[in-house]
């Protein structure tokens, strides 16, 4: 529960920094029509990996890209940190 | 003649008596001279470089050079649709169109209002066959749930670094799938094609000779001979586009290890985010400007959804005195907002790390990092 506290408020933040409109995050959220870009993307996995040690993004035996916020956050907790 | 105040001619003219009209005859100074013969030569095209925060530059291509690579690749059987994500008219993009219409293919392209999710649904319904665009794009397409929508027999990357786990995440998406990643750019044109769906591409291309490409390395550099090299920079420039040895300097490093070269990044520093190249110097002097700030270090930052980010590490002027936290968060916002004004969103950073110095060579510069 606090990895997905502290992915929700990383989003907030880019979407604030970017000047972006961000859709509420529920977990059916399709993260490509969230109202973030690419950018915002790689700005978020960035500071999670700062703040978490880890970026599951860049980890070899993932072999899908998450394509909603549920599935984001279930990336994040799953191998734990 | 009523509403007539003026009348002006090329010869002396007499209005009609009793009309109140003003003359004014000019005198031409004979018949006109026939115009210079016509100089004939081809027509050049020309293109901006890839962006970058520096001063664009624009390069000079000829239609020969550009469709260089076309014509020397097998034709794809019909029928035969493409698609890009490129913009067709810088370099990535125009190379599509022209393999379209030379191929008499038809070709599917987006706007930058169109989200990727309509495209890819737009793409499976024209039925695309050739998908091209940059690692970034497909980086974004694989976190589309629409990608399941296409079944492309052929996918390319260029434009930026294709990494392993890109090439491996579009080998599971589409299973059947010829993968390629190419080295091109808007300077040198069509390197080459990599299509083992590695990274990287195989020492043994260092060594090819006598075929429309030649590949060297200068001091780890990747440097360019072909015929489908711009021809020159357009403009005042300080340095040629091509040495005198014919070859175009990519700026682009290469590590060899064992029998394949990798490439690491661009020599000087320079930061591709999405095919958006980014000078760290210039994010440097902006940062500098804040007035808390001493000196300040950016860099490359790599990245698994554009290939690289900015980083910033920030020193703050020795007097500075924290108050607290929040003035230091307070500082880390102010220096994003002077870097979007001045740079745009792919130009700020994507952390700012306030730290206590930055270590400096022995000849007293910033010491760079690679990312």
């Amino acid at each position: 529960m606090q990895i997905r506290e502290q992915i929700v408020r990383i989003f907030v933040e880019v979407a604030r920094d970017q000047e972006k409109p961000l859709r509420p995050l529920k977990d059916d959220l399709i993260l490509l029509d969230s109202g973030l870009d690419s950018l915002c993307f790689a700005i978020i996995i960035a500071r999670l990996e700062d703040e978490l040690g880890r970026d599951p993004f860049s980890e070899s035996d993932v072999a899908h890209f998450p394509s909603s916020f549920g599935e984001f956050v279930t990336l994040y907790q799953s191998g734990g940190v | 003649m009523a509403e007539i105040d003026l009348v002006v001619a090329d010869r002396d003219i007499q209005a009609p008596g009793g009309f109140d009209v003003q003359n004014i005859s000019l005198n031409l100074p004979g018949p006109l001279a026939a115009p210079p013969p016509a100089r004939v030569q081809p027509t050049e095209w020309v293109m901006f470089t890839s962006g970058t925060t520096g001063a664009p530059k624009l390069v000079v291509h000829t239609l020969a050079g550009l469709t260089g690579a076309i014509r020397a690749s097998q034709p794809p059987p019909p029928p035969v649709v493409w698609g890009t994500f490129y913009d067709i008219r810088r370099y990535g993009g125009l190379q599509i169109l022209l393999r379209a219409l030379l191929g008499g293919a038809s070709l599917a392209v987006t706007d930058s209002e169109e989200s990727v999710g309509a495209f890819l649904t737009r793409l499976g319904n024209v039925g695309v066959t050739h998908l091209t665009g940059t690692p970034s794009h497909w980086r974004r397409a694989l976190m589309s749930p629409q990608l399941s929508e296409i079944r492309p027999s052929y996918v390319r990357l260029s434009g930026e670094i294709a990494d392993q786990a890109v090439l491996d995440r579009l080998a599971g998406a589409f299973p059947e799938a010829k993968i390629g990643h190419a080295f091109a750019s808007t300077e040198a044109g069509v390197g080459f094609e990599v299509t083992d769906g590695l990274e990287g591409f195989p020492k043994a291309f260092l060594d090819r000779t006598g075929g429309p490409v030649d590949l060297r390395l200068v001091d780890g550099v990747l440097q360019i001979r072909s015929d489908r090299t711009a021809k020159r920079y357009l403009g005042e420039t300080t340095e040629p586009l091509i040495n005198p040895e014919g070859f175009v300097d990519t700026d682009d490093q290469v590590d060899v290890r064992g029998d394949r070269c990798y490439f690491t990044g661009r020599r000087n520093g320079l930061i591709n985010i999405g095919g958006l190249k980014i000078h760290p110097e210039e994010v440097e002097a902006v940062i500098n400007r804040h007035p808390d700030v001493d000196i300040s270090r950016v860099f490359a930052r790599k990245s698994p959804i554009t290939g690289a980010i900015v980083a910033a590490e920030v020193v703050l002027i020795s007097t500075f005195k924290p108050q607290s936290a929040s003035r230091l968060q307070e500082i880390r916002i102010e220096i994003l907002s002077l870097c979007r004004a001045a740079l745009g969103p792919a130009g700020t950073p994507a952390t700012v790390h306030i730290i206590d110095a930055l270590p400096l060579t022995a000849g007293g510069k910033l010491e760079r990092r690679r990312a």
